[in-house]
This record gives structure tokens, C-alpha cells and sequence, in this order.
């Protein structure tokens, strides 16, 4: 489909800022995203995510700084950004009193194309919802409401996709599938830009930008950016883990301690030796105290980097 | 003595002909952090509803806090906390407006009310932001917030709708901390989360699936019966099979 | 043009997926008209009359007989001049009618056409000044149709003649319909809109926020025609307003003023934000207005100096005032060419700057 080689980037950003009041909503961000690539914005609530996403699709204008998608500026030639791009919003943008199927055809008009068109496009997709087809979209499951979302933001075969958090609130196994869905479209060539607060799903992108309170703290591949992380990791773990928490605090050597997971995560100074810190702990009455070094997340980047700034 | 702030059996709720909730049992002990787990649409939020009191089984048995399920629901209101990821506070208040509405609510005299303020401002190192809006406050701050008014009555178990949804990981770990504290303080905590990190910070997790309890144990435990590493995957292997799409 | 009968369908949807509120706009114009028409109405239906009489002549007694007979008036009985004042105030009786001494040869020599004082005095209780009003109108008229010859009375209903309210009430009722349906309606069905988030999906689109818009309106527009029709039906058949006006002129500034009202939705829908505040704009600033200023409820000449500027400035004003005209008045296209004027302007005005406001973009 994109079979010529694209003089541009997809999205291109540069010291992008906007304020809303006092509000510093995007402070200076640059990013590039490349051709066919799966670009992940990762960061809280709050972050600036979804202003970016707003000035992207030339829904909002910048203060300062400036950007284009698909070689086109977000101030100049914003009705043509509007014909070639897709955008999913945070909040699944459809009409819950419409069916699937009528949501899926008023999407399509709204671009003027017909769903047969595009549909070897959706279909995968929409395969799994057409059973409900019939059926009241403010019926269907939160899962079913984001594909069926996906289909009409893709029905008019977008160069690039915008995606607002889809998969905020979906269960485990729901945002599984959508990451499948969403390696699919990459693979026909499909540039797309997804944000999400879960810090575990950077790893399925092929960039991304760490972002916070309208600063980027990181771009990279997600593997570098955790090999990027700069010193050893322990990880503590016993059975009195709220009272290990409090007394690995106390230790001099110990920078900092968060729970993750099943363990603790400890960022430590350099002089600390993880076998005495475990002996020092059961001698102070802990049971089956373990200290390990492991490898870093994303989420232990991002916490560290927090805390820098 | 019996220490089960929870013990619910054959817990069954049907809308029509639809059975959301089908035969749930389980029991929660004091100061434990029980994790109530499962797929969109597997009936936890209409479970955790009759758990709350606001709305009654259509079968079973089962009492929260010493009261009957199937019909004492008011008081069990009365006697619980509750905080949901999307509504809790209110944003046009202050932070003390905010925490005198509830503390009223749940009948609190004005000495008890200060003094128990005292003690959560303090812990949540809020003392400056008494008089600002809640609006105003990040959301972390608004979460942290959120969870201390919800406790605020002492209530013996308190209900967090994913607490955690959407905070950045600092914050995440700070409510945990908090949901410890209380923890170890003997209130016994009832969460639902997305995060499956999280799971591991339950003393016991139960998983949904199509409407009825399909793991219930320790994570340790879960992770053992299902030979995986991690909650993750115990949950997958779980959610998978469902059948209901909503 | 595909696309744009795709959005009038999917708006329609919205219409008749939401069932209750679509009951409630059809069947509002119908209880309204007939509540006005029959229950709510200031016409007076029985009215207790007694009669001064000094000489009891056959042309009185056929007089006194044909009131008798109307079904708005009770005959009460004869009395003396001197108990008048003594009924009236008790409210034994609301009205007296007092027949000059020299009745029968005031009445000839008004036949011959000499002049003449007043044949018949007419007392008035007006502690209701409503009940007075009409009242007197009724029985001058009863009076006056009745009678062979044209007694010296004033009569001051030249229109309407029954003075049923329902017909006054009639136009006023079209108007703030109008207003309901179509300025409220689509403003909340815009506003919704972006409340739910489909707007920015709207905007992030290739259509023309016009096109949009005018699709939005297209269902409401035909809403309301069958309303204009409803209402129609309504006052020509179950209240019986002869309708012999320009109906040409009718319709015409029906239409005016339905697509007026769509404007003020739309205008509406570019200044607030979330549906509860669009119905507060339309329920407070837009209703309000038109039911105190617009000569629906109280006539406009009765009002101080400030409201009636005021009312110079609100559409339905002239809307009414044009009906009245039409509807029954039973006048001509020419005598409302100035409300008709005056209405396309402020359309003019107000489509104008609604879509310099309604920008496609979210600030």
C-alpha cells in the first residue's frame, strides 16, 4: 500500500508548548515518529498526553513550537491533516444510542467512503464485534466498544493513527488482543501514535517517550531505555513485606525503596552489600528475607527519573 | 472468635434472565487486603454493589461487618467506606470542606472530625493544602486524598473501585503504602484493580470469570497451583476462557 | 450529497431511539393548545346578571329573554335601581343591566336615526377586571346581535367576537413551542456532543462543520412543521378559529421563525459547553423572556416604557403579534410585511454570528 518511500516522518514536533490558564500542559516537547513506526507516549494522568494528541489532530492550536503529520503543519494545513488521519479519543468516542453497525456507516460517511471500501482493512477486526452488529453500542462490553472504535477511526484507511489511552480500563487479556491488532495495522504500513498509563505496554512499541507534568523525561527504544537505567537493581522479598518496606527506609545505604510486585525495588548507594543487608534484616527478626539483583522496567526508569526531577 | 468481616456463600444476582453474578462464596478476615480480580463484564462491579449494600442478591447468604446482605443493606452502608476511580470527591469543595462533608455524613462528631483530620493531613504531609480546591490538586494528590476521607470513620472494611487507575507509578506506590497502613491498622481492604502488579500486594486475590469466583488464594499460592510466574499470567490463563462479552 | 443524508439519518436516529423526549415534543403543542383552549382560559362562561326594568315593555322582555336563553349568562331576577350597588357587592350578581326609562322610544328614534342618550346602561362588578371586561364585551353583544335595531351601544371586541382565550393563547403557544423544539433541542443534541467526545471525532474529520450543523437541524426543522401542523389543525378544528388570514403569510412566517429558533440553538450550542447549561440558557434566558415579554401573557401596550424596549429585541414578540395578525385578525400578508422584515433580519443576524462562533476547533 505504501509502496514509495515518504519524504517526511508521520509526525513530526518541535518545542511544541501549550498552557491552559497557569496550567503548563506541554512544556517544549520534540519528538519525531517515523513511517510505519508504533510510537508509544507513556505517563500519568495529567501528563499532557491528551493535549498533544488535541494539538496533533488540529483540534487545539499550540502557544509556541510547531508540528506536522504526514509532512503537513498543524496550523496551515489542517484540513488536509483532518483527511488522513484517524484518532480514537480517551473516552470512546461513539454514539451509544446507535448500533454497531449504524456507528460503523455514520463513521464512514463522515469520510466519505463506503465500509465495503476499506473493509479488508477492519475485518479482522470487525469479524469479532459483527456478531453484535445489530446490537446497541452502550450495550456492548467496554473490550467490544474500544475495536468497534478502532474500526471507525480506521474505516477511511488513515496514513496515521491516533490512539488516546485505548486501552485505559480494559482488562489484562482485552488489551492483549488490541496490541495484536494493532501489530497488524503496523505491519500494512500504518504510522501510529498510542498513549497509555500502563507502564508494561512500552514494551510493544517501538519508541517511547516517557512523559510527565508536559515534559518528556525519555525517548528511546524501550530496550535502551532500560539498559539505559545505569546501576544494579535489588529486589527484596520476605514474609512481612509492609515491614520491610519500612526497615530496608531506614537503612543508611539504602537511597530508596517502592514496592513492585511480589518484591521490593531498591535503589541503593554505592558501598551496599546486598548479603549483609539481607543478614542485618533477618537478625532483626524478618523471615526468608532475599535480596537479588534484577533487571529494570520501564516503571523503574520512570520512577527514578520522577524522582530526579 | 470469628475475625470475618466478609463470609458470603452462594452469592447470586440475575438481571432477567441474565445471571451476572452466579454463586460466589468466599470469606474476608480482618486486616486482611483481599484483591477481587477478573475480566471486564465478569460481574465484579454488580458483586461488589451487593457487597456495598446498594444492591440486594437475588440469592445466597452472607453478611459484611456483622450485617445481613440480603437485607440490611443501609446499615451496611453505614459501616463500610467506599471510593471509586471516577467519583469521590467533590472538586468545587476544598480539601476540609470536603473531608467535614463525609465525616458528617457518617455521623462524626466535630471533636472527632478535627482530630482525625489532624492526623490524615499530617500523614499526607497536606497541612498547606487544607483550604485549596480539590479541583486544583493534582491527581495523585486527589487519589491519596480520596482513599484517607474514605477511611476518615474507621470504618472496619473499605471498598476501593481501582484506586490506582491512571496515577503515575509513584503515586500508585504511595496509595499502596497508605492501603498498608490502614491495613496493618486492622482495617481490612477490598480492592479491584487492572494492574496485576498489584495483585501481588493483596494478602489473598479472587478472579472472576463469567460471573463466578474461578481462583481464590494467596499469590503465592495462585502462582504454585498454575505453574507461572507471575499474577499476569495466572490471570490470563483465567480470563481466557471466558465466554460472556459482556 | 450521500454523505450528508447519512448525517440527517443518524440524527434522526437520535430522535426516535429517545423515545420519551420525542412523546413529549409531539404531544406537548397538543396539551398545550387544548389546555389553554379549555382549561387555563380567562373567558368568562357564566355570568349572574339581574335587570333594572322601570317600565316591564314587550322590546325589554324580548331583550331580557334572549340573555336568558344565551348559555353564558344567568338571568337572576328583576330588581330595583336602589339594590344594585347592594348585589354587585355581595356578588349575588355580576353584572346589572339597567334599561332607560324611555327604553322603547330611545330604541325608535335611534331607528328613525335621530340621536338619542344611551338606551341600556351596563354595571359591571370589576373587583375581576377580566371577568368585567369580557363580560361586558358578551353582553353588549348579545345584546346587540340579538336586537333588530342598533342600540347605542359601544362595542369594543371588534375581532373575535366570543372572546374565546384560546385564540389570543394560540400564537403564543406556537411561538415558545417553536422555541422549545427547535432552539433547545438541537442546542442540547450540539452540546451533547461534545460532552460525550464525538465532536472532536466530528472535527477530526474532513466535513465541514456546517454541513454538520445543517444536518443536525434538518430533523428538528420537520419536527416542527408537523407541530406547525398540529397546532394548526388544533385551533382551526378543536377551538374553532375561523383562520381566514393569509395563509400563505401563516406558513411563510412559521417557517421564518422555526428557522430563527434553529439559529438560537445553534448559537446557544457555541457558548455552552455541557447540556445542563444549554437547557438553563434556553429554559431561563430564551423561555422566560419570550412567556413575559412577548404579549403572550400580558399585553405589551399594558407594560412600563423599559420592558417594552425590551420586547423590541425578542423574536417571538413580532412572531405573535404577526399571528395574532393572520390567525385572527383574519388580515392580509400586507399588514405583517414589518414583523416579517423584522424577523428575517434578526434570522440574518443570528445565523451570522453563530458560525463565525461554531469554529472547528475545540477552543
Amino acid at each position: 500500500m505504501i509502496a514509495h518511500t515518504h519524504p517526511y516522518p508521520a509526525i513530526e514536533v518541535k518545542a511544541l508548548s501549550k498552557s491552559y490558564g497557569e496550567v503548563r500542559a506541554l512544556d517544549g516537547i520534540s519528538f519525531e515518529v517515523g513511517r510505519g513506526e508504533l510510537f508509544g507516549l507513556i505517563g500519568p494522568d495529567g501528563a499532557g498526553k491528551t493535549t498533544l494528541f488535541r494539538l496533533l489532530t488540529t483540534l487545539i492550536a499550540p502557544d509556541q513550537g510547531s508540528a506536522s503529520v504526514d509532512g503537513l503543519d498543524i496550523l496551515a494545513d489542517y484540513r488536509r491533516i483532518r483527511q488522513r488521519v484517524g484518532y480514537m479519543p480517551g473516552r470512546f468516542s461513539l454514539y451509544p444510542d446507535l448500533t454497531v453497525e449504524e456507528n460503523l456507516a455514520f463513521f464512514a460517511a463522515l469520510f466519505d467512503v463506503k465500509v465495503r471500501d476499506n473493509y479488508d482493512l477492519i475485518a479482522p477486526i470487525y469479524r469479532q464485534i459483527e456478531p453484535f452488529r445489530t446490537r446497541r453500542t452502550d450495550k456492548l462490553s467496554g473490550g467490544m466498544k474500544q475495536k468497534l472504535a478502532l474500526c471507525c477511526a480506521l474505516i477511511h484507511r488513515p496514513s496515521v493513527l491516533f490512539l488516546d489511552e485505548p486501552t485505559t480500563g480494559v482488562d489484562a487479556v482485552s488489551r492483549n488482543e488490541f496490541w495484536d491488532i494493532l501489530f497488524n495495522l503496523k505491519a500494512k504500513g500504518i504510522s501510529i501514535l498510542i498513549s497509555t498509563p500502563y507502564m508494561d505496554e512500552a514494551n510493544c512499541c517501538d519508541r517511547v517517550a516517557l512523559i510527565n507534568e508536559g515534559k518528556i523525561l525519555e525517548i528511546n527504544t524501550p530496550q535502551a531505555i532500560v539498559e539505559g537505567f545505569g546501576e544494579t537493581l535489588y529486589a527484596l522479598s520476605g514474609e512481612d513485606m509492609f515491614g520491610l518496606l519500612e526497615a530496608a527506609r531506614r537503612d543508611k545505604e539504602v537511597r530508596r525503596c517502592y514496592p513492585f510486585g511480589e518484591t521490593h525495588h531498591l535503589l541503593t548507594s554505592p558501598g551496599f552489600d546486598p548479603r549483609r543487608f539481607a543478614e542485618a534484616l533477618t537478625a532483626t527478626g524478618f523471615c526468608g528475607v532475599s535480596v537479588r539483583p534484577v533487571e529494570a522496567g520501564i516503571e523503574d526508569v520512570f520512577i527514578k527519573r520522577m524522582g530526579n526531577g | 472468635m470469628d475475625d470475618r468481616v466478609i463470609s458470603v456463600k452462594d452469592l447470586c444476582k440475575d438481571f432477567g434472565t441474565f445471571r451476572a453474578v452466579d454463586r460466589i462464596t468466599f470469606d474476608v478476615h480482618r486486616g486482611e487486603i483481599f484483591g477481587f480480580l477478573g475480566a471486564n463484564g465478569a460481574g465484579k462491579t454488580t458483586a461488589m454493589r451487593m457487597l456495598c449494600g446498594l444492591s440486594y442478591p437475588t440469592a445466597g447468604s452472607g453478611t459484611v461487618a456483622g450485617f445481613d446482605v440480603m437485607t440490611q443493606g443501609e446499615a451496611i452502608k453505614r459501616h463500610i467506606g467506599y471510593m471509586s476511580q471516577r467519583f469521590s470527591l467533590y472538586e468545587d469543595l476544598t480539601v476540609w470542606e470536603n473531608i467535614r462533608l463525609y465525616a458528617g455524613i457518617y455521623g462524626m462528631t466535630r471533636r472527632q472530625i478535627l482530630r482525625r483530620t489532624a492526623e490524615l493531613l499530617d500523614r499526607l504531609h497536606f497541612r498547606d493544602e487544607i483550604h485549596t480546591r480539590v479541583g486544583r490538586l493534582p491527581l495523585g494528590w486527589k487519589q491519596k486524598l480520596a482513599f484517607s476521607v474514605a477511611t476518615i470513620h474507621c470504618p472496619e472494611v473499605v471498598f476501593l473501585d481501582e484506586p490506582t487507575g491512571g496515577v503515575d507509578p509513584v503515586t500508585r506506590r504511595q496509595i499502596w503504602e497508605l492501603i498498608y497502613e490502614a491495613a496493618a491498622g486492622g482495617t481490612t481492604i477490598f480492592v479491584t484493580t487492572h494492574y496485576m502488579d498489584e495483585a501481588e500486594y493483596c494478602s489473598r486475590v479472587s478472579i472472576m470469570v463469567d460471573g463466578q469466583i474461578r481462583a481464590l488464594g494467596s499469590p503465592g499460592e495462585l502462582k504454585t497451583k498454575f505453574a507461572v510466574q507471575t499474577m499476569d499470567e495466572v490471570f490470563r490463563m483465567l480470563a481466557r476462557e471466558a465466554k460472556r462479552g459482556e | 450529497m450521500g454523505g450528508f443524508m447519512s448525517f440527517v439519518r443518524k440524527e434522526a436516529l437520535h430522535i426516535v431511539r429517545d423515545r420519551r423526549t420525542m412523546l413529549i415534543v409531539l404531544l406537548m403543542p397538543v396539551v398545550q393548545m387544548l389546555l389553554f383552549g379549555f382549561a387555563i382560559s380567562t373567558e368568562v362562561n357564566n355570568i349572574d346578571f339581574a335587570v333594572v326594568a322601570p317600565k316591564h315593555s314587550e322590546a325589554i322582555r324580548q331583550q331580557v329573554e334572549r340573555l336568558s336563553v344565551n348559555d353564558y349568562f344567568t338571568f337572576k331576577g328583576y330588581i330595583s335601581p336602589q339594590a344594585t350597588d347592594e348585589l354587585l357587592r355581595q356578588g349575588e350578581v355580576d353584572a346589572v343591566v339597567v334599561f332607560a326609562e324611555d327604553y322603547d322610544r330611545r330604541v325608535n328614534a335611534i331607528a328613525d336615526g335621530y340621536p338619542t342618550g344611551p338606551a341600556i346602561q351596563l354595571v359591571f362588578d370589576a373587583s375581576n377586571p377580566n371577568v368585567a371586561a369580557s363580560g361586558a364585551g358578551y353582553l353588549q353583544n348579545a345584546l346587540q346581535v340579538g336586537g333588530t335595531q342598533h342600540l347605542p351601544i359601544e362595542t369594543h371586541t371588534m375581532y373575535n367576537p366570543q372572546m374565546k382565550s384560546a385564540y389570543n393563547f394560540a400564537p403564543g403557544i406556537m411561538g415558545l413551542i417553536f422555541l422549545l423544539i427547535c432552539a433547545m433541542m438541537t442546542s442540547i443534541s450540539i452540546v451533547r456532543e461534545k460532552e460525550t467526545g464525538t465532536m472532536e471525532v466530528l472535527l477530526v474529520s474532513p466535513v465541514r462543520p456546517l454541513r454538520i450543523i445543517v444536518a443536525k437541524m434538518v430533523p428538528y426543522f420537520l419536527l416542527s412543521c408537523i407541530n406547525l401542523i398540529t397546532i394548526m389543525s388544533l385551533a382551526r378544528f378543536a377551538l374553532e378559529v375561523p383562520m381566514t388570514g393569509s395563509m400563505v403569510g401563516l406558513i411563510g412566517i412559521s417557517l421564518l421563525y422555526i428557522l430563527l429558533a434553529l439559529a438560537l440553538g445553534l448559537f446557544i450550542s457555541t457558548v455552552a459547553n455541557t447540556q445542563v447549561v444549554a437547557m438553563l440558557i434556553s429554559g431561563m434566558v430564551l423561555l422566560m423572556p419570550v412567556i413575559m415579554l412577548s404579549g403572550m401573557v400580558f399585553p405589551v401596550e399594558n407594560m412600563p416604557n423599559i420592558l417594552q424596549a425590551i420586547s423590541y429585541i425578542i423574536p417571538a414578540r413580532w412572531y405573535i403579534e404577526a399571528m395574532r395578525k393572520l390567525m385572527i385578525e383574519g388580515l392580509g400578508f400586507g399588514a405583517v410585511w414589518k414583523e416579517f422584515v423584522i424577523l428575517i433580519a434578526m434570522t440574518v443576524v443570528l445565523v451570522t454570528i453563530a458560525l463565525k462562533k461554531f469554529n472547528d476547533k475545540l477552543e
